[in-house]
């Protein structure tokens, strides 16, 4: 392996924009570190290896030419998760559906990027448009967890993960509809962030449920999120929702944190995350993590979140719900897949369907169908989303209280392959701890805190909406700490891929 | 209010399928009533909050209109618009047959 690859963005960063290295080294070596291991970790759908070449040469000319680079990540590599639509790459969102098609034209994450200056490698491996939490569910073939290849990423984003933990790049793109950064960074021992719902644009991100898809950036350190976030972020025209306001500060919030100063921050433990049904070596991890935060200087409060219990029941009905609905564009008529059998419009879109879509795709719309349908409407959606006002209500008591929340990331540790995929409700307690802060459109990361058993565990802290500068400072601090008392970061023990 | 908690039978499974388009196959039913059973089961819990005073939440940022200036903008070309398609004849999506002979 190139020791280019074992770097972090911000160090590759300086060393390109000093022109100690080239951009094109950086990427080349990249694409080979890809060549060597995604045989066996299959992180990526599609590597654009010429263009992400051109790209880096350009930033190398730019720069040898006296120019200031673009972006502080003008040069760095990154890869794209599949559900960000690019107009030279195919778009596939992980489904046989999209097989092949490419997008006329560019997401906004993917034109800012390439405004940055930044090196697309190419597209990575998801679960089929963003539902699951294994990546299993990718119609392409799972990706493998590079801490231990015979178990799960985690998902959907589980490419974007496995490809920073097994350094075939030093950044990466997720998506967070119900925790598929933050469940996948905890899995494999990287950053992952889910900024406050309207902080990245969706414009271009193919739809799972739209109320609660958020893009954000993943990467090895917090300050490495922090640097991409501020690449992403900020108000887009072209998405409705996205926010009029400037992107917090989080980078020199991350700067602040990694001083290691957290007197006057109150950090408050939801009592309703971490009990039942966490394994004991997360809990031990979490409670380590708590008595490190004091160690900062951090004053730690119990906060109570009653309605948190049923975020995951609250979650199941309105996601589907919107996916049936987003999902029918899919319909064999304007683009993707198209199964010619039967003579009408309507029989040759249900074949297409059949044939395009994955079983927990199908699952879910037909949960969806069935929780929009009249007579159960009330009962079940409307329900689901009287929840979910009680759950924005339980996080601003709590944040009346605490400054940032922090739960474990997840209940267990990276699961095995095939562990889970026949049994859907097993899969979806996955993201009992990181429901809660999509239904409310607030902010929340995953910070690497340690091994349980030989595996990665996530420490989740979570901001009310647009709070994301305290929520880096805390995660900047807390890591710092941590991999100061371990002597070094968490992803250096992640062993060599094997073939 | 409480959920039915008779929950789903194949046959509203097949019933649902139809109404979203999906031409799932038998051995697919029997695997998904189960299944959607027991997922039904589980979030029927939604039930149990009582709520009956609390105002749903549809989207957690408040949304408003957004309007902008009515101006001429760039858009997809035709040739754009129709290079995904999987069947297109004079600058046109073609579709199968939409209406039945009767309708």
């Amino acid at each position: 392996m190139n020791e280019l690859t074992r770097l972090n963005a911000s160090e590759l960063a300086g060393k390109i924009h000093s022109r100690e290295v080239s951009a094109v080294e950086v990427a080349q070596a990249h694409l080979d570190r890809i060549a060597e291991v995604d045989g066996t970790v299959h992180a990526f759908l599609h590597v654009a290896a010429e263009a992400a070449l051109e790209s880096a040469g350009l930033v190398d000319a730019s720069i040898a030419a006296g120019s200031a680079p673009a972006s502080p990540l003008a040069g760095v590599p990154l890869a794209l998760k599949d559900v960000f639509t690019t107009s030279d790459m195919p778009t596939t969102a992980g489904s046989r559906i999209l097989e092949g098609w490419r997008p006329p034209y560019d997401a906004t994450v993917a034109t800012r990027l390439r405004e940055a200056g930044i090196t697309i490698l190419g597209k990575t491996n998801m679960d089929e448009f963003a539902m699951g939490s294994s990546t299993e569910h990718s119609a392409y073939g799972v990706t493998r967890n590079p801490w231990d290849t015979g178990r799960v990423p985690g998902g959907s984003g589980g490419g974007s993960a496995a490809a920073l933990a097994a350094f075939e790049a030093p950044l990466a793109i997720g998506t967070d509809t119900g925790g598929s950064i933050r469940q996948p960074a905890a899995f494999t021992g990287t950053v992952g962030v889910k900024p406050t719902y309207g902080g990245v644009s969706r414009y271009g991100l193919i739809a799972c449920a739209s109320s609660l898809d958020q893009g954000g950036p993943c990467a090895r350190t917090v300050l490495d999120a922090a640097l991409l976030h501020e690449v992403i972020g900020g108000h887009d025209p072209l998405d409705s929702t996205s926010i009029d306001q400037p992107v917090p500060s989080v980078v020199d919030a991350t700067r602040i944190g990694a001083a290691g100063d957290l007197s006057g921050v109150r950090v408050g433990v939801v009592r309703e995350l971490g009990g039942e049904g966490y394994q004991p070596g997360v809990r031990a991890s979490f409670d380590e993590a708590l008595a490190q935060l004091e160690k900062l200087g951090a004053e730690l409060v119990e906060v109570s979140c009653p309605h948190f219990e049923y975020g995951l029941a609250a979650y199941y009905l309105i996601l589907p719900s919107e996916v049936s609905s987003n999902l029918a564009r899919f319909d064999a008529m304007r683009y993707g897949l198209r199964v010619e059998k039967g003579a009408s419009a309507e029989e040759v879109m249900a074949a297409t369907r059949e044939a395009g879509f994955g079983p927990e795709v199908k699952r879910r719309i037909i949960l969806g169908t069935y929780a929009l349908s009249s007579g159960y409407y009330d009962a079940y959606y409307g329900q689901a989303q009287k929840v979910r006002t009680l759950i924005s209500r339980d996080f601003t008591a709590a944040f009346a209280q605490a400054d940032v929340l922090v739960s474990p990331t997840t209940p267990t540790t990276a699961f095995p392959i095939g562990d889970k995929v026949d049994d859907p409700l097993a899969m979806y307690l996955n993201d009992l701890a990181t429901i809660p802060t999509n239904l409310a459109g607030t902010a929340a990361m995953s910070v690497p805190s340690g091994l349980a058993e030989g595996l990665p565990v996530g420490l989740q802290v979570m901001a009310p909406a647009l709070g994301e500068a305290i929520m880096y400072r805390v995660g900047a601090a807390y890591e710092a700490a941590r991999d100061d008392e371990a002597g070094s970061p968490l992803i250096n023990g992640v062993p060599e891929v094997t073939r | 209010m409480s959920a039915d908690p008779a929950g789903l039978s194949r046959d509203e499974v097949a019933h649902l399928a139809r109404l979203a388009r999906l031409a799932v196959t038998d051995a697919e039913l029997d695997v998904f009533a189960g299944q959607l059973d027991v997922i039904l089961g589980s979030v029927a819990r939604v039930g149990e909050v009582a709520a009956d005073d609390i105002p749903p939440t549809s989207h957690a940022v408040p949304l408003q209109n957004v309007f902008r200036p009515d101006e001429l903008r760039p858009g997809l070309t035709q040739q754009q618009a129709l290079a995904g398609a999987p069947a297109a004849e004079d600058g046109r999506f073609r579709v199968p047959q939409i209406l039945g002979e009767e309708a």
